[in-house]
């Protein structure tokens, strides 16, 4: 396309390419802004679809006020204390969830007796969806932390587990002869062999495990509890305030990309020793 | 050669593999190789006729269905703690660097980590590798792979060093380069060596014996051959002289039946 008109310089470099993608993704989020304020505000644009001005906004928000709601959260300092109680419950979920899967893999990936006979039960809990063991926990655990640490649990577990199998089982049989013939005893197997192994299948689940321990937090919180950011979405909705549950989300969503931009820099850190794709250096 | 005095001694045995349906695969049948402290027994013969399964047996990565394992007249049990083992595929740890893959086996060995450590940059150096102690294997090309290898095999003395096709993966250049470096190790301090090759040139190049074996299944050695040209030896100029065409065609002779078998029997699979 751009060669048959090579002439119209001007838009062929507006066009999106690797140049200047952040500019198109700085702008569809402007834009996507721009849309829902045009959209909800009163009085911008006359009613399309409900009978009255006013109804769009009750719906949907305002994004001015769902800015200045965040605004006044963060500078208010009401924020900080709900996110930290859902760090504190992210975090725990997963390295609870984490230690627990990578024992349980382990385990039952050198225990071929041991794996048949939990199979079936593994598989059964793993398709069961979990959020409906949220308000169980609620009973066991209180509505304080510890019910959404065992939700997040419960989600990260599965993550690890299936990982950390999948990784013993697929440990280099001549990386393992090698270390046997080397003189490695059982132990010393499984420590320099088996565990390494698995936890490069262990980080490359990492963006899903963290987001799991981050959505079993939320959705415990907002499935009853009396802080967390999850709470504070469950308060603004119970008196229709549809700005502060937007705000809720944004701050939810920005807050996730944190923890996942978080993971990457781990991730760099301690997978050294992988190849990166194009990363491979030869001398 | 009495047995008592051998490095390694492979009596009678049969490997059989049970297959799908009951029926069973007789890798190696009735097999029996001597080979001598100090002696570089190469093992040639065409693609699948059980060469690997037969160092494994000697490893004692892998039982034999029928026969004896002995080492230094001892019969084996478990893994050969008096051998290393150069594979045909990676087996560095990936995870490790290139110095702490050295270190592994005096590691598991429960050397201290100071005296670990400077015996494997030793060892780095005598394989040319100096200075590359903090790569990772992914960082190293296959020939300094192969090296870091060999310096994970060698640091722990073995008496006996079993080697798989270590060399398969390189290009020809890198190939003769790593030839020579290991005639020159060996020669330094003289182990035994069993090296398995289906490359009848380097077999003959790096040997003191070659032993051939019929195609697969029900493999056996079919001829053994003494190498006497002189030592020490430069692999690529050695390939020149007139004894060692004279050793090659003979050789061949006796092998080329068998290649043959083997590869119409690999077309069929």
């Amino acid at each position: 396309m751009s060669k048959a008109r090579p002439t119209s310089g001007f838009l062929d470099r507006l066009r999106p390419r690797s140049g200047n993608l952040l500019y198109w993704q700085a702008a569809l989020v402007l834009g996507f802004f721009l849309f829902w304020h045009v959209m909800t505000v009163p009085g911008i644009i006359p009613p399309v679809y409900f009978d009255d001005a006013g109804k769009a906004a009750f719906f949907f928000g305002e994004p001015l006020k769902v800015f200045g709601r965040v605004w006044d959260w963060f500078v208010g300092g009401a924020i900080y204390e709900h996110l930290w109680v859902t760090l504190v419950e992210t975090a725990l979920a997963f390295a609870i969830g984490t230690v627990l899967g990578l024992a349980m893999g382990l385990w039952l990936a050198l225990n071929p007796i041991a794996s048949a006979l939990f199979d079936p039960y593994i598989k059964a809990l793993n398709s069961m969806p979990r959020v409906i063991l949220a308000p169980i926990f609620g009973v066991w655990f209180g509505l304080d932390i510890a019910s959404k640490v065992a939700l997040g649990v419960t989600l990260v577990f599965f993550i690890v587990f299936f990982n950390v199998y999948q990784g013993v089982r697929e440990v280099s049989p001549t990386v393992l002869a090698n270390a046997r013939i080397l003189g490695a005893s059982r132990k010393q197997l499984l420590r320099h062999v088996y565990v390494p192994s698995a936890m490069s299948w262990v980080f490359a689940s990492l963006h899903n495990s963290v987001g799991l321990a981050f959505v079993g937090a939320v959705v415990g919180e907002y499935l009853g509890s009396s802080r967390g950011v999850g709470y504070l979405i469950l308060q603004a909705e119970g008196t229709f305030d549809i700005n502060t549950v937007f705000a809720g989300i944004l701050v939810l969503t920005a807050f996730a990309l944190v923890l996942d931009l978080l993971v990457t820099v781990v991730e760099k850190r301690l997978m050294v020793w992988q190849p990166r794709q194009g990363e491979t250096e030869r001398i | 050669m009495p047995t008592a005095a051998s490095a390694l001694t492979l009596e009678n045995i049969t490997v059989a593999f049970a297959s799908q349906g009951g029926t069973r695969y007789v890798a190696v049948k009735d097999t029996t190789l001597v080979v001598a402290p100090g002696e570089f027994v190469s093992v040639v013969g065409p693609t699948g006729c059980g060469k690997s399964t037969l160092l494994n047996i000697a490893a004692g990565l892998m039982e034999p269905s029928a026969g004896a394992v002995r080492v230094f007249g001892e019969p084996l049990e478990g893994v050969n703690t008096k051998a290393g083992y150069l594979f045909q595929s990676e087996a560095l740890m990936p995870w490790r660097t290139a110095l702490r893959n050295v270190t592994a086996g005096l590691e598991f060995r429960g050397v201290d980590e100071a005296e670990a450590t400077r015996m494997a940059n030793d060892w780095l150096a005598r394989v040319g590798l100096s200075g590359h102690g903090h790569r990772f294997p992914h960082q190293l090309s296959g020939g300094m792979r192969k090296r870091v290898a060999l310096a994970q095999t060698l640091i722990l003395d073995p008496q006996i060093i079993l080697m798989d096709e270590p060399f398969s993966a390189l290009d020809v250049q890198t190939r003769q380069l790593m030839e020579n470096e290991l005639l020159e190790l060996w020669s330094a301090d003289r182990k035994s060596v069993v090296f398995i090759t289906h490359d009848l040139e380097e077999a003959i190049s790096l040997s003191d014996r070659v032993v051939v074996l019929s195609a697969g299944p029900e493999t056996k050695p079919i001829g053994e051959y003494a190498i006497d040209l002189p030592r020490p030896r430069d692999v690529a100029e050695i390939r020149l002289t007139p004894r060692f065409v004279e050793l090659y065609t003979q050789i061949w002779r006796s092998m080329k039946e068998e290649v043959l078998k083997g590869y119409v029997q690999s077309q069929a699979h």
